[in-house]
């Protein structure tokens, strides 16, 4: 039990007369999990309730052993959220050192983040010119500020190029490699295999929960693998 | 609360000020243009009508220039899901509210004193108290404006709905804050209800500075108008929900 990072027991959530998460439970190691499924499947309302700005209707959600939004954990669960939350009128740089100030944390580690997700050559730039990609990266970097044990990452490589998205993945597997449990969702199948562990997500549920070549089985990819779940369960 | 943090969300809010330099030019700009247009107004009329208006006025700007701003940008940090993602941080709800109390306090500090300098110095208001005194009035009731602009922000869904409190909250304050007509030749139940409005007393801290100078009757207004903006932060506090639906 000691090495879960994440613990959600029995997890209920009602968001505007409907059960979203109707009783999920599920517990999240070191590594990087990937969190699939179609957009409206919970994803975010999961997500959400890790880092404890979900308002749960009941069950439990623990995160490094305290309950999720524990003042403890403020500091030590990083959280990107679907939306890019970064000042659109402040440059790259002027958001992550204003971050940054509020985590505590020292100002080299600003120039460190914004080199790990590749926008040293935009660090002046004023986050409302750049591109979606680059605007959703300069998001991406706020939430490695102050080295967080837990990384909860709520789409965040969506509509950005392929080189991008390997070298973003190859960076959330160097995180995972020192211990942290990185939380990545997409709604974008092909993802998959670049997971330690997958959660397929349907309707609330978990319907799958495996390392993507158990998921995948026969099936040729795990798109097929998703339909062939959904409908041996229909 | 940290002092750090709250200096962290002033410098931030006015970094995103000074980059809008439309925003930054109206704020400082357009309260000494509309003085200036007061005064004209009453150039050509017997007597100093002028006195009379000026000081309501210089209450009036930063309250209802505070007012709106703060609400727009609230409403923009809970959209963005830029407070959503501050309040997963170490950060108070309090820092957060002086934080943006102390940037807009700053901004209208310089606001008014551009004001007050073009009333007092071109255009001949005449003040009986001390200048500095005006200064102080108009901060206080910027950070009122603030506090209920972040107060209502929580209320409003879209920043249509947030421009719609404006006439809601600060018309009817400004009908009744004895501009039109004095407070006490108000028809009983108005009177009773310009009291407990805030701008009444912010009104009245100005008039008096501009009439009689009674300093300890013009600081027992701004204690009043402090009050106000104290218990409107701490509402506005309260409705700064770390968990959402």
């Amino acid at each position: 039990m000691m090495n879960n990072v994440i613990d959600i027991r029995d997890l209920v959530v009602v968001r505007g007369g409907r059960e979203v998460l109707p009783g999920l439970t599920l517990e999240v190691a070191a590594g990087v999990t990937g969190l699939l499924g179609p957009s409206g499947c919970g994803k975010s309302t999961m997500l959400r309730s890790v880092v404890g700005v979900q308002r749960v209707r009941s069950g439990t959600v623990e995160v490094l052993g305290l309950p999720a939004g524990d003042r403890r954990l403020r500091d030590r669960v990083g959280y990107v959220t679907q939306d890019v939350s970064v000042y659109d009128d402040l440059s790259v740089a002027e958001n992550l050192r204003f971050f940054a100030r509020v985590l505590g944390v020292k100002g080299d580690e600003v120039d460190e983040a914004i080199a790990a997700v590749d926008l040293t050559d935009r660090r002046d730039q004023v986050v409302g010119s750049l591109s979606g990609g680059q605007r959703s990266r300069a998001s991406l970097a706020v939430a490695l500020l102050g080295d967080p044990d837990v990384l909860v990452l709520d789409e965040p490589t969506v509509g950005l190029d392929p080189v991008l998205r390997r070298d973003l993945w190859r960076l959330f597997h160097r995180l995972a490699d020192r211990g942290k449990a990185v939380l990545v969702s997409s709604h974008v199948m092909d993802e998959a295999d670049r997971c330690d562990r997958l959660l397929l997500m349907r309707e609330g549920r978990i319907i799958a929960d495996g390392t993507p070549a158990e998921i995948r089985g026969s099936a040729p990819d795990i798109e097929a693998a998703f339909l062939r779940i959904v409908e041996a369960a229909a | 609360m940290s002092p750090r943090v709250t200096l962290a969300v002033a410098g931030r809010v006015l970094t995103q000020v000074r980059r809008d330099h439309r925003t930054l030019a109206m704020l400082l700009v357009l309260p000494c243009l509309l003085m200036s247009l007061l005064w004209w107004m009453f150039e050509d009329l017997p007597g100093d009508a002028f006195d009379g208006f000026g000081p309501a006025l210089l209450a009036i700007f930063p309250f209802t220039v505070m007012f709106l701003v703060t609400s727009v940008t609230t409403l923009r940090e809970r959209g963005s899901g830029t407070l959503e993602r501050l309040l997963s941080m170490p950060m108070g709800k309090l820092d957060f509210l002086l934080g943006y109390a102390l940037a807009f306090g700053l901004l209208a500090a310089v606001q008014s004193a551009l004001a007050v300098t073009v009333s007092v110095g071109l255009l001949g208001l005449d003040v009986n108290g001390p200048v500095w005194l005006l200064g102080v009035v108009a901060v206080v009731d910027a950070v009122l404006g603030t506090a209920l602009g972040l107060l209502v922000s929580a209320f409003a869904d879209t920043e249509f709905q947030a421009v719609q409190f404006m006439p809601a909250f600060v018309i009817p304050q400004l009908l009744l804050c004895g501009l039109f007509v004095p407070r006490d030749a108000l028809p009983s139940l108005l009177s009773a209800v310009s009291d407990v409005l805030p701008l009444s007393y912010a009104v009245d801290a100005m008039q008096e500075l501009v009439g009689a100078a009674n300093q300890a009757s013009v600081w027992r207004d701004v204690g009043v108008v402090l009050g106000f903006a104290v218990a409107g932060l701490a509402l506005g506090a309260a409705t700064l929900r770390r968990r959402t639906a």
